[in-house]
């Protein structure tokens, strides 16, 4: 099942881990916070998509369906 | 054919035009004389009939979203038996004054859809979100609610809630959270409402002119409320108009109405108009040459490039400055951001402030514009709301649509428009309500 990158903007905090780790889909606004590829996620990239959630230290970033909203 | 209702059938004729917006307060005694006593939609069937009459008006939501009502209804009624109702009047839009104007002439019109949603989607309680300030209107149906207790429906318990006077207050899931936790501010969904709502229950949030709608289809069925309106959006629809308008109020029109015989309702001319702003300050500004065009639809103002939201059409004259009137909205709005979101907090601001720089205008005006195109590409939908969204409509919009003054600004230091009184109505900063509890 395709998957896409969520991020919660109520908790994120601009730490910006997640553009480090995934710049693939993930680049930072002039104030840090990220600006995420909405479509869904290629196979290849999945593992990378993983470890951005789980580095992001205030857990803000989620894996959902891509067809979800 | 089913039947238009699932009442008992009464000498009720239905209402004309308006349908919605009486002359005066309508009080119970009249109201039960014009329109009938309470539709009772209490066993499977007529929940279902209900329902299923809702869906085929073809009724979309009046806060703004304009999603089918039918649709949420049945969404809510078919999670589960304990559910919930909040019937939101908290236009916190500073520019309009619809829900205020409805719930205090008809009161038992609003309240009487909020009973039959209620008892349609099983819910044993109705959260009235009124805002604040609105202190008027809340002692109109404070009264109203009194009144019922005789004939009330006593499966469902009415509650007045009042919210701060905030902007982004009303948003459904900012009402649902002041209801829950006393902070109007919006959570970031998933969980929506209908899913998670008041107290963790399957929540049917719906405007009050939704509610007022639903109360007159209970009565007279899916094909009366086509009567009136277009085969894609029927009904008719409450507008507040506003700006230089030469009788700005609140008006009900048949949607699909032409927005020039709007504006010819409230006696306003139509060529000394410098711009339209459709769907207030959440909105988008559209040229005077749209005008032929434009009339009282989702579709038409979305084709357009506008919006609808919930109705309020702002006029301004060619002899106002575009820019000026656009940074005093960008300002609002980035002062009612919740600060909550990183792109909220810090984009809107810069929206705001990118405005003024163009409203003082001169170099500085000509080096922030590349600035302000890039945080209009990468702001809109990264809020748990939508407002960055609005803004970004807003302020962008006015860049397109006076792209002339914008020119002027940047290259003379100021346009033509000598005039940069502010037009469009803005709470007064001094009094506003600025807590969140």
């Amino acid at each position: 099942m395709n998957q896409k990158l969520v991020v919660n903007p109520i908790k994120c905090d601009a730490h910006g881990i997640c553009a480090e780790l995934f710049p693939e889909r993930v680049r930072l606004d002039d104030w840090g916070y990220p600006i995420i590829d909405p479509g869904p996620i290629p196979h290849a990239l999945l593992s990378h998509a993983r470890r951005a959630v789980i580095a992001c230290p205030v857990l803000a970033l989620t894996l959902v369906r891509a067809d979800e909203r | 054919m089913t039947p238009a209702t699932p009442v008992e059938a009464d000498a009720t004729q239905p209402v004309g035009f308006p349908r919605l917006l009486a002359q005066a307060r309508v009080d119970l005694d009249t109201h039960v004389a014009q329109y009938g006593p309470l539709p009772v939609v209490h066993s499977r069937v007529q929940r279902a009939q209900l329902i299923d009459e809702v869906e085929r008006s073809g009724l979309r939501g009046r806060g703004g979203a304009g999603f089918p009502t039918g649709r949420k209804l049945r969404a809510v009624a078919d999670k589960g038996r304990r559910n919930a109702v909040v019937a939101n009047a908290a236009e916190s839009e500073p520019a309009s004054f619809k829900d205020a104007v409805l719930l205090s002439r008809s009161p038992h019109l609003v309240l009487d859809g909020a009973v039959i949603a209620a008892n349609a989607v099983r819910a044993d309680t109705v959260f009235l979100v009124i805002e604040r300030r609105n202190t008027a209107v809340h002692a109109v149906v404070a009264d109203a609610i009194g009144a019922r207790a005789r004939t009330a429906d006593d499966r469902v318990r009415i509650e007045i809630v009042t919210v701060p006077s905030r902007y982004v207050a009303g948003e459904e899931s900012a009402a649902v959270n002041f209801i829950n936790t006393g902070v109007a501010k919006p959570t970031f969904v998933p969980p929506r409402p209908f899913e998670r709502g008041v107290r963790g229950r399957p929540t049917l949030v719906q405007n009050v002119e939704t509610l007022a709608n639903v109360a007159l289809i209970a009565r007279y069925g899916a094909d009366w409320f086509r009567t009136v309106g277009t085969r894609e959006e029927p009904g008719s629809l409450l507008v507040t108009l506003t700006g230089a308008v030469v009788r700005p109020g609140v008006y009900e029109f048949p949607l699909g109405t032409p927005i020039s015989n709007a504006l010819g309702t409230a006696n306003t001319s139509l060529d000394q108009i410098g711009a339209i702003l459709v769907g207030g300050y959440f909105g988008s500004w559209l040229p005077p040459s749209a005008l032929p065009a434009l009339r009282l639809t989702h579709a038409s103002l979305r084709e357009a490039g506008g919006t609808l939201g919930s109705g309020v059409i702002g006029i301004l004259s060619d002899q106002s400055c575009g820019v000026a009137e656009t940074a005093r909205i960008a300002r609002y709005l980035a002062e009612e951001s919740a600060e909550q979101c990183g792109p909220c907090i810090h984009g809107v601001r810069a929206l705001a402030d990118a405005m003024d720089t163009l409203t003082r205008g001169g170099s500085a005006a000509r080096d922030t514009l590349p600035n302000l195109q890039r945080w209009l590409g990468d702001i809109a939908h990264r809020g748990a709301c939508h407002l960055p969204d609005g803004a970004v409509g807003l302020v962008g919009s006015s860049l397109r649509v006076f792209a002339d003054d914008v020119t002027a600004h940047s290259v003379h230091g100021r346009c033509i428009h000598a005039d940069s009184r502010a037009v469009l109505r803005m709470p007064d900063r001094a009094t506003r309500d600025w807590s969140w509890t």
